[in-house]
């Protein structure tokens, strides 16, 4: 079973890539088990907040808490999380079953009981029978699929999606977005989307927090959050004119 | 990057052209590359010679003796050098087979080297005897022949490869005239005796000075360069009852200097004391005709070897090859 | 045809190079060699030599490599501490020192009389004698396993962030890390490597001579030498030193079927770090690995420090001799350097392109492995052959003076394009596979891809290629040695002439100048390369 789903807070969390560079600071939550997309212009600093919750990079100051667990300065290895990054989430040299079985064994020693797992989540993507397959066999929506049937057999409770689906052409997308949503539908992990198309965040994310300037700028329902109408100034100008939403 | 690109080929082309304007009177001399070395024998030479012809002396220098042979075989003939200067006897009769060489003419000359000289192609520059040089800070009593060495326990030594090095060939021919057919076992016996054998003098003698090994082969002029130059006489040669094999460094007139007259000129003024004078302190070798004062004192205090050993230039030119191979076979066993 | 007909120009350059330096010979030694060729290939000391040639240098590759895999992994695993590029450029250090000095200053710690030897010895332990195949072998190390190192970081860099990244996300341990994510990216490295490291290995003289004990270690090199010396048999030299390429082709050609892709090289990986807890004992392991290779590297360099130190550096510096000699080395160098980088961006970018065709998938072509590896086969092509070969076809066309200077830059050249090419293949690779189809779609091409793209994006490896050539060739001897006239005296040359009239203080010295212009060199390098295009985007 999937671990309890916890949430998250980044609690006035600073950063900086190089000593002169510009300080980002983050400041947001996320609901246990809900999923919530992070929107915002590029440069904005999406990813590195995903980063920083991974465990890739490390706040200078601040604290980042998984329910009541400082996970400031644990190890990346030690973090209940998935990620899925925009691409290279498969190693090329292994078949698309492995690359899955990474997922329940990360030495690869599996039993009869890990092996049916990984078959299962690979039916579950819609992919079975591609077991056999190397990653350069696969189209990206193929790929990701196997990534996100990783997901699945890892029973992480935070999924966290760095621009996953960003390569996409919008019909793979939408389909790539149902899977996404029915899989946590399924195991209610506390999933965090970066994304640069509102209307991804619109279709499956309940929340959605707004960055602009390596800062967090606004968090609230999607609905409200990104309505051309009622959004902040600075939410207005990021979405512009051509996405208003039909009257 | 470029200034310094032109002004190396415009150099280089300076050097040609010079070449060319002074040919009349110039004496081009091959020799090895230590004798023409900032104090090496080379530019006192070139000084005193060129004051003395009022012409221009050209030293072009090679890697060794067996290099300079080997680039007059390259150049098939057609060669530059008036004079070569740096043979020695081990590659004589090789030399002269060349063709490249010619007499050299000269009767009323005063040689002076043991066992005497009549050679109608070459004459000698200087000559020296090849020694087990010990660190006395390590051996208290050397070897005092090479029966003694061959056979005892005195540490070990450093010496070279006959097939890259001429000491290395000049141990190898004083223990070959020393025992003859028994050659094999005496190099077997030697075999236990050595630390290593380095391609060139140079490595093994680096070793020695390091303290690596308490013995080197070498000359019995070497303790003459650290008591001279260094002040020191740690280091000495060992005295062989044997008799020490020698080491006779040769010029010669090529066929084309036989057109110079300057080449015979310079034959002549090399067994001159303008030119012996020069070559113990700065070749450490010992003059091979009169110098106009006595040796620094220091040369007295070498070993004055008992008996000087010598291959005839024919005898070592036939069986080099042979003689190697038997080394080799002794000493990988 | 699969590869630009222009990667071709390299490959026939080092062809003309080598067949200029056969055919005179073997003109010269026609006549009559027949009789020569069933001697040579008849003679037991050929066979013995060969035998040990090829053993030592599998033994010295297999060590080489052996020693590195650990520490290349501890500096892929410690990212992070501060060090690391000082131990990167360490690194690159012992090719360019002229071997009869590493040699001494190897003598100076593990010898008879040497500082580790007295040392353990000193604990009533009996330390084993370097002289004999544990000397070699343990030369060969100290020369080879910091380049495979880098070589190995080289494959490691081309690994994409994500990798590791998932990696220490799905908590992988260190074996499964290893042998699924890090050892696919350095076995085709290390491959590379090892045939660089072979043909090293075959061709080593002063190391083998001088720390083998006697004839019984023999390479193959030293009866081309004898041959081409003393006994001055053109027809022998000629056909032993074919028989040494052939037989290094035929090992490559094994190791290529072995598995391992040719084209993997060396680089300084710049991968953004991130904390991973290690576990304390594998982090002291790591750490433990690097320092131990680092002394390991380190000591003969203090060693020439401390024997350099003790010479008059200032009166040397004053030396007319030694100045010209620093100026020639240096103008040499660059010029070799120049051009040693030239023909191998030509020949990286033509095996760039051939991958490219291929969609960066699937196996490299015939063709792309054999220019990979024939360019690399002018290592195992004795300096003394080339230098007297083109002699004699020099000699008879035009001033022998005049080319000196020439021949030396190019056979320099030549000798330093296997590194040169090592070095900017991955970044090669990389740039043709991100901007190949924008350039051409572009049609941006010639001298304006060469500045607007290329330049930028390849700044930093061609900086350090430059600098790695000019290093080699700075530290070479053997050619110069042999074609070199009193016109052409480099610093490895002055040092040998030294050594070789009792001025031991004085070579020791100029090793130590020899050695301080080396590190300065790939400081350079390694500093001006920081702000490349390609550094930014990693």
């Amino acid at each position: 079973m999937t671990e309890a789903a916890v949430s998250i807070r980044c609690d006035d969390v600073r950063f900086r890539y190089a000593p002169g560079a510009a300080e980002m600071r983050f400041d947001c939550a996320f609901q246990a088990g809900e999923m919530t997309a992070l929107v915002g212009p590029s440069g904005s600093g999406k990813s590195t907040l995903v980063s920083l919750i991974a465990g890739f990079e490390t706040p200078h100051a601040g604290a980042i808490r998984f329910g009541d667990r400082d996970m400031t300065r644990v190890p990346v290895s030690e973090r209940p999380v998935s990620m899925v990054f925009q691409d290279n989430n498969l190693f090329a040299h292994l078949r698309v079953f492995e690359n899955v079985a990474l997922g329940v064994s990360p030495s690869l020693r599996l039993t009869a009981q890990d092996r049916a797992t990984v078959e299962a989540a690979l039916e579950a993507v819609g992919l079975a029978g591609y077991g056999a397959r190397r990653p350069a066999e696969l189209s990206g929506g193929e790929r990701q699929r196997v990534a996100l049937a990783r997901v699945i057999v890892r029973r992480k409770p935070v999924l966290l999606l760095d621009e996953a689906f960003a390569s996409l052409g919008p019909a793979l997308r939408v389909e790539m977005l149902d899977l996404l949503a029915s899989i946590h539908e399924d195991r209610a992990m506390t999933t965090i989307m970066v994304t640069h198309f509102p209307e991804d965040a619109r279709r499956i994310a309940a929340r959605t927090v707004f960055l602009a300037d390596g800062a967090t700028m606004a968090e609230g329902p999607t609905d409200t959050l990104l309505d051309p109408d009622v959004a902040p100034e600075a939410v207005r100008a990021y979405l512009g004119q051509s996405d208003r939403r039909p009257a | 990057m470029h200034r310094l690109l032109i002004c190396l080929l415009s150099a280089t082309a300076l050097v040609g052209l010079s070449r060319a304007a002074l040919a009349e009177g110039t004496l081009t001399v091959y020799t090895y590359e230590s004798f023409t070395a900032e104090w090496g024998p080379g530019p006192q030479v070139e000084k005193a010679f060129e004051a003395e012809c009022g012409c221009d002396l050209e030293f072009v220098s090679v890697a060794d003796g067996v290099a300079l042979l080997n680039r007059l075989r390259l150049e098939g003939g057609r060669t530059d050098a008036d004079i070569v200067l740096g043979l020695d006897t081990n590659l004589t009769a090789e030399a002269k087979d060349s063709g490249f060489f010619a007499p050299h003419g000269l009767s009323d000359v005063s040689v002076d080297v043991p066992g005497g000289w009549s050679d109608e192609f070459f004459l000698p520059f200087d000559y020296g005897y090849f020694a087990v040089i010990y660190d006395t800070q390590a051996i208290d009593t050397p070897p005092d022949s090479m029966e003694a060495f061959l056979n005892g326990d005195y540490g070990k030594i450093a010496i070279q490869d006959p097939r890259t090095s001429t000491p290395g060939l000049g141990l190898m021919l004083w223990i070959k005239t020393l025992y003859g057919d028994d050659a094999p076992a005496a190099y077997e016996k030697l075999k236990d005796r050595v630390l290593t054998v380095t391609p060139g003098w140079s490595e093994s003698y680096g070793l020695f000075t390091a303290g690596e090994a308490p013995m080197v082969f070498s000359y019995t002029t070497s303790p003459a360069y650290h008591m001279i130059a260094e002040d020191t006489d740690r280091y000495q040669a060992a005295a062989f009852s044997e008799g020490h094999y020698m080491q006779i460094e040769v010029a010669g007139m090529t066929t084309k200097g036989a057109d110079n007259p300057l080449a015979a000129q310079f034959l002549a003024f090399m067994l001159s004391p303008a030119f012996q004078d020069v070559i113990p302190e700065t070749n450490w070798m010992l003059p091979a005709a009169p110098t106009s004062e006595p040796l620094d004192p220091v040369f007295g205090k070498l070993v004055q070897p008992a008996e000087p050993l010598l291959f005839a230039p024919e005898a070592v030119a036939e069986n080099r090859k042979a003689w190697v191979d038997e080394w080799l076979q002794a000493m990988s066993r | 045809m699969a590869i630009g007909r222009i990667a071709w120009v390299p490959v026939l350059f080092l062809a003309a190079l080598a067949a200029g330096a056969f055919l005179p010979l073997a003109i010269m030694a026609l006549p009559g060699a027949g009789g020569e060729i069933a001697e040579a290939l008849g003679d037991p000391v050929v066979w013995r030599s060969l035998r040990f040639t090829l053993v030592q240098a599998l033994l010295s590759t297999g060590l080489s490599l052996g020693f590195a895999i650990p520490v290349a992994v501890a500096l892929h695993e410690m990212r992070d501490f501060p060090g690391r590029g000082l131990v990167l450029r360490l690194f690159v250090l012992p090719l360019a020192l002229p071997q009869i000095v590493a040699v001494l200053a190897i003598v100076g710690l593990y010898g008879e009389r040497g500082a580790l030897s007295r040392l353990v010895e000193s604990a009533g332990v009996d330390f084993p004698s370097i002289y004999g195949l544990a000397g070699i072998l343990l030369a060969h190390v100290f020369f080879n396993m910091p380049l495979a190192v880098r070589v190995a970081l080289g494959g490691l860099s081309s690994m994409p962030a994500e990798y590791d990244r998932l990696a220490h996300q799905l908590g992988m341990g260190f074996a499964a890390r290893f042998r699924h994510v890090l050892w696919p990216f350095m076995r085709p490295a290390l491959m590379s490597a090892a045939s660089l490291i072979f043909m090293l290995c075959v061709t080593s003289f002063t190391v083998v001579l001088t720390l083998g004990g006697g004839p019984r270690a023999t390479t193959l090199e030293v009866a081309i030498y004898q041959a081409l010396t003393f006994d001055f048999d053109i027809a022998r030299a000629v056909l032993l030193a074919l028989v040494q390429v052939a037989v290094t082709a035929f090992a490559f050609a094994m190791l290529t079927r072995a598995g391992g892709e040719v084209s993997a090289g060396l680089t300084l990986g710049a991968m953004r770090p991130f904390a991973t807890r290690r576990n304390a004992i594998a982090g002291i392991v790591a750490m433990l690995v690097i320092v131990v290779g680092t002394v390991f590297v380190a000591a003969p360099f203090v060693v020439v420090f401390w024997r350099g130190l003790a010479a008059d550096l200032s009166g040397l510096a004053a030396q007319a001799s030694v100045r010209s000699a620093l100026a020639t080395s240096l103008v040499l160098g660059a010029l070799a350097a120049v051009l040693a980088v030239g023909l191998a961006l030509t020949l990286a970018l033509g095996m760039a392109r051939a991958a490219a065709q291929r969609g960066f998938t699937g196996t490299p072509s015939a063709s792309e492995r054999l220019l990979g590896q024939a360019s690399s086969l002018i290592l195992v092509v004795p300096p003394v052959v080339i230098a007297a070969g083109w002699f004699v076809s020099i000699r008879r066309f035009g001033d022998v003076y005049g080319a000196a200077p020439i021949m030396v830059a190019t056979i320099n050249a030549a000798m330093a394009v296997p590194f040169a090419f090592r070095l900017l293949a991955p970044s090669a690779s990389s740039m043709m596979e991100r901007y190949d189809r924008l350039c051409r779609q572009l049609a941006i091409s010639g001298f304006a891809r060469l500045r607007l793209v290329t330049w930028p994006l390849l700044r930093r490896a061609l900086l350090l290629a430059l600098a790695f050539s000019l290093a080699l060739s700075l530290g070479d001897l053997g050619v110069i040695a042999i074609f070199g006239s009193q016109d052409v005296q480099t610093l490895p040359y002055l040092i040998l002439q030294r050594m070789g009239s009792y001025r031991t203080q004085d070579a020791a010295g100029l090793a130590l100048i020899l050695c301080l212009m080396t590190m300065a060199l790939m400081m350079f390098a390694d500093r001006t390369g920081v702000g490349s295009a390609e550094a930014r985007t990693s």
